[in-house]
């Protein structure tokens, strides 16, 4: 089956044309093949510039046959989501029972199935064993186990306070699944950014649909096959993607299907993008304002996931052997720096910089060996398509010649060196977009307090990290530096916190997920409010009176005083 | 437009220069609101009157005294809002120290609408203030006195470098929906939702939609019969003391069941009478439909054939005074326009049906509303509607209190909107909660890092399951 897909949009241009906007995108799969969506104001309003996207295809390809293909696949996903929608309405995904038993599953097949995840992981990143243990295996093993530990806790109504305003009353706070959810994942941590989500929804009661990234695809092609084995059908799904169908599907899915699935059923069909996708070019701020943009037709929240440029500020009283295995590990050592939290890039000051790239040199010597192509402990690039990428980062003239360690690449392997840059200029491709991958450029500054204004200047990441010992600069640094969540004298491991929410703010994306935060993520919170029929209060109805008026006054300021003198026929105004 | 663009760059500069975050700041600028709404009170009733001829008492209720309750609550409450929370670290990781630390967002943008063009314009003002953002204020342009009233005097209380109040109509909202803020927070209909969300969306900004539906109340008659004239009170209250009908969680329709349909009919209008008298044309406790456009709308919805056969109480209407009379309508067609749109005015269909119980499934096979209210002393009755329905909020025995009671979120679900303010969730709303990690560089453990051997696989696998004691004996050299 095939499904949604994000990559073919890295050509996607939003033209402004007035009235009338154009939304152009060329599939590099298909380069004679161009959609157009138009964004038209509708009829009964003239001026104003809605945003109904109506995705109309101007193929020059035979039409006939990308029209059968459409039907097909919108017929399928209309069956699906159907399907899904029905059994979240027979209420049984809500039942404590059906969550923990599907939780259960998902840590059996972890367990009973290490070894396929590991060859696909293989397959597709050449990830190593170590890696993946701790990085996918390990991270959905243990949101399982917490899951499983805290549902029963987090199902609970939350009580609330209520006031003199409803007095007698009680309140309480209900978590409720959304309906039918929908996830997308990415291809760096394939596995565990793909199923913990599905954790999430799960334990918060949904229905859910699941698209792995079709750019690891033994990867993907293990998720579909081990969901069906082990988990309810008729509530989980994976559905899988290549890349040249996606486009038509895209359109149903999203234009059509979705929307004639809300017409047909007349049901609160509510679908959760969640967007952990990680994407060509580290363009994916763009893909989240598509998928938001087609989620807005339908109302439907999303959690966008995103990334950006995180950094690293390193002050010259640090321990320097320590923090310099600590930049590799949240470098090199997370899918060789195809990670959204890995670090990007380095600010630190002139002097200290020579000491910091001994020792990361070192430090790269001790971790991957003489000759980092060789090791076996380190992760390959994705994909020639961002290898091409990654290389004219690496080539680009302003850049190109200064690297002080590594630079050695194979392209048939797909394999870069860890490679460090010093003083790239700002306005060079290295420092405008996001990496994701094995280069690490460094920036100096004469104060270490100057990179604070140097990360405000661009938009904020999903991670920050600072290295010092000093307290005061800690301090400055939580406070002025805007991002989704910081490390201080460590890189990546906020992430492996459970109660610490792990999610982007502006452009590395909104919402957040881990622990209870995804269940939070994926639920409702319907509020209660219990009343009995004593004590009603004729202040609250008509016809008014300038009485009333005092006491009503009275009772919402709160002054139980007042609220007497009020009764009493006196008032203090 | 350039002016806007300026305005915009004076905001972030302002927010940049980190005056916004203080708690000083803060503090001061809900203490002006509070001054604000003492010292504009009469004034306030004034415009409200003359944009939907609201009257005082109700004006306290749904605005006035909501702005100022809200602004106190903040005001006592907003420093321990602020702190960071401590997140709980599992012992591998020592030293270090887990916090989540709330922090505004930046520039936002506050949509308002017009049937509480007070309160729903400056409660989450409020709301983005707490949370220390620099805001541009955008109050409905269809209650006209309301919005040049906020423009005009909200600057005299509120610091003017970082709240904005900027007036004006559809081309306004266009040209700041283009913009890019940090926090969009609208409320109003549906179709400008999606407007509103897509173009977020082209900024990746988060939005808070607080939208509407077609909230229902349940008469659940057989469990109730003693109770009957409050309940009365309560839906007619619901229905036309609330901006006559024009509010996001008024009831739009009833369910009951078929025996209790014309008794409950008589209730309705005998306390209506009590309520309005006679003729509540002339009432001053009872508001006017806002504009043409919505008179229209709903006298389209009245004047469909089948619709107004239906008619089992009221439907007068005078089209100079903008009034409609409280109307009740007896099953009216379920596919009538009536009962497949949002209602927002003093029309009420009463749905019946054989069994109350009923109304569960003709509740879940529409879209979810923002509001459900359910009279009913039948626990059994109350467990199924919470748990098979979905909507934003439920309240048994009563109407509207739930938007009173600040420990509970106020937010849709599905069509209804989504996000939820009031009270704490307010400041959440508005806030990014980050998440930070502080870390010392002792103890370093070897097995973090390459070239990975089954050692350190093995130590970190026993790390992951927090088995200390196995970890020791690792170390210790004395398990493999």
């Amino acid at each position: 089956m095939r499904s949604l897909c994000v990559e073919p949009f890295q050509n996607f241009s939003v033209v402004d044309t007035g009235a009338r906007r154009t939304l152009t995108y060329c599939s590099p799969w298909k380069t004679n093949h161009k959609h157009e969506a138009v964004l038209f104001p509708p009829p009964s309003r003239p001026i104003r510039k809605t945003l109904c996207i109506c995705l109309s295809s101007s193929s020059k390809l035979p039409v006939m046959m990308e029209e059968e293909k459409k039907t097909f696949d919108a017929n399928e996903t209309a069956l699906l989501v159907k399907e899904l929608n029905e059994s979240f309405r027979t209420g049984k995904t809500k039942s404590y029972e059906w969550r923990v038993s599907q939780l259960k599953s998902i840590e059996k097949m972890v367990v009973e199935r290490e070894k396929d995840i590991y060859e696909a992981l293989y397959k597709d990143l050449s990830k190593p064993e170590f890696e993946a243990f701790v990085s996918e295996i390990a991270m959905v093993k243990s949101s399982c186990k917490e899951a499983l530990k805290e549902l029963k806790h987090w199902m609970k109504p939350e009580k609330a306070k209520t006031s003199m305003e409803t007095y007698p009353s009680s309140a309480e706070i209900v978590s409720e699944p959304l309906g039918a959810v929908l996830v997308i994942s990415t291809w760096n941590y394939p596995f565990a950014l793909s199923v913990k989500p599905v954790i999430g929804a799960i334990t918060a009661g949904n229905a859910t649909v699941l698209k792995p990234s079709e750019i690891a695809p033994a990867t993907s092609s293990l998720l579909s096959k081990l969901f069906e084995e082990y988990l309810d059908r008729s509530a989980v799904r994976v559905v899988e993607g290549d890349v040249p169908q996606t486009t038509a599907l895209l359109e149903q899915k999203w234009d059509k299907n979705i929307f004639t699935q809300v017409l047909n059923f007349n049901t609160p069909n509510i679908v959760h993008l969640s967007l952990h996708t990680r994407y060509n070019c580290g363009r994916s701020p763009r893909v989240g304002r598509i998928i938001m943009t087609a989620a807005a037709k339908h109302l439907t929240p999303v959690v966008l996931e995103l990334g950006g440029k995180c950094p690293a500020v390193i002050d010259s009283d640090v321990d320097l052997q320590v923090t310099a295995r600590r930049i590799i590990g949240g470098k090199w050592q997370v899918n060789n720096g195809q990670a959204c939290i890995s670090v990007d890039y380095i600010i630190t000051t002139k002097d200290f910089a020579p000491k910091l790239i001994d020792a990361l040199r070192k430090g790269i010597e001790e971790c991957f060996g003489t000759d980092p192509m060789e090791s076996k402990d380190i992760s390959r690039i994705v994909s020639s398509n961002h290898f091409s990428r990654l290389q004219s980062l690496m080539d680009e003239y302003k850049v190109y010649n200064k690297i002080v360690v590594g630079g050695q690449r194979n392209q048939k392997e797909l394999k870069i060196a860890p490679t460090i840059f010093l003083d790239v200029p700002g306005d060079s491709q290295l420092m405008q977009e996001e990496i994701f991958g094995p280069l690490l450029p460094i920036i100096t500054v004469e104060n270490v307090k100057d990179s604070i204004d140097l990360i405000n200047s661009k938009p904020k990441p999903l991670a920050a990290y600072l290295f010092t010992n000093n307290d005061k600069l800690k301090n400055y640094f939580v406070q002025s530096v805007s991002s989704g969540g910081m490390a201080i004298n460590d890189t990546v491991l906020h992430v492996t916190v459970s109660s610490l929410p792990f999610g982007g703010v502006g452009e590395s994306g909104m919402g957040s997920y881990h622990g209870k935060f995804s269940f939070d993520a994926f639920s409702h919170k319907k509020a209660v409010l219990y009343r009995s029929f004593s004590g009603d209060s004729s202040v609250r109805y008509p016809p008014y009176t300038p009485e009333k008026q005092k006491l009503i006054k009275a009772v919402m300021n709160g002054g139980i005083f007042n609220i007497i003198l009020a009764l009493m026929g006196w008032s203090r105004d | 437009m350039e002016g806007l663009e300026g305005t915009l760059a004076e905001l972030r500069d302002t927010f940049q220069s980190g005056r916004t975050r203080s708690v000083a700041w803060r503090k001061s600028q809900l203490r002006g609101m509070i001054e604000f709404v003492q010292d504009n009170e009469e004034r306030i009733f004034q415009a409200l009157d003359q944009d939907v001829g609201k009257h005082p008492v109700e004006a306290y209720r749904d605005e006035v005294g909501v702005v100022a309750k809200s602004a106190k609550l903040s005001l006592s409450c907003v420093e321990k809002w602020m702190a960071p929370r401590k997140g709980d670290l599992p012992l591998v990781f020592f030293p270090a120290s887990a916090q989540v630390m709330p922090e505004p967002f930046g520039v936002v943008l506050i949509m308002g609408s017009w049937n509480f063009p007070i309160s729903l314009t400056l409660d989450p003002l409020i709301a983005a203030i707490s949370a220390g953002n620099a805001v541009v204020l955008k109050p409905s342009e269809l209650s006209p006195t309301c919005s040049s009233f906020l423009a005009e005097n909200i600057p005299k209380y509120l610091d003017p470098k970082s709240i904005k109040v900027i007036e004006g109509g559809i081309d306004v909202c266009e040209q700041l929906l283009q913009q890019k803020w940090d926090k969009i927070f609208f409320t109003g209909s549906q179709r400008v939702g999606r407007i509103v969300m897509t173009a977020a969306a082209q900024h990746l900004t988060p939005v808070t939609l607080e939208l509407g539906g077609k909230s229902p109340a349940i008469m659940d008659s057989s469990s109730n019969p003693t109770n009957m004239k409050v309940i009365a009170k309560r839906i007619v209250g619901a229905k036309w003391g609330s901006c006559s009908g024009q509010a996001c969680i008024a009831i739009d329709y009833l369910l009951v069941e078929e025996r209790f349909a014309s008794d409950l009919i008589d209730l309705l209008a005998k306390t209506i009478k009590q309520f309005y008298g006679e003729n509540p044309r002339e009432s001053k406790s009872y508001c006017k439909i806002v504009n043409k456009n919505n008179f229209k709308r709903l006298l389209d919805l009245l004047t469909d054939p089948l619709v107004e056969a239906s008619v089992a109480y009221g439907g007068s209407v005078d089209e100079e005074k903008m009034y409609i009379e409280p109307t009740i309508l007896l099953n009216p067609p379920l596919d009538s326009q009536i009962m497949t749109e949002e209602i927002f005015g003093p029309l009420l269909p009463i749905i019946t049906l054989d069994d109350i119980y009923e109304s569960i499934n003709f509740i879940s096979s529409r879209p979810k509303p923002l509001a459900i209210y359910a009279f009913t002393r039948d626990e059994k009755f109350k467990k199924q509607i919470l748990s098979r329905t979905s909507s934003g909020s439920v309240t048994f025995n009563d109407t509207l209190l739930q938007f009173l009671c600040d420990s509970l979120p106020f937010g849709g679900v599905g069509q209804s909107g989504f996000g939820r303010y009031h009270g704490k969730y307010s400041f959440d709303t508005f806030s990014h909660e980050k998440a930070i990690l502080q870390r010392g560089f002792f103890p370093e453990l070897e097995p973090r890092y390459p070239p990975w051997n089954s050692f350190k696989l093995h130590f970190i696998k026993l790390a992951y399951a927090f088995n200390y004691i196995g970890l020791i004996l690792l170390l210790l050299g004395l398990k493999k």
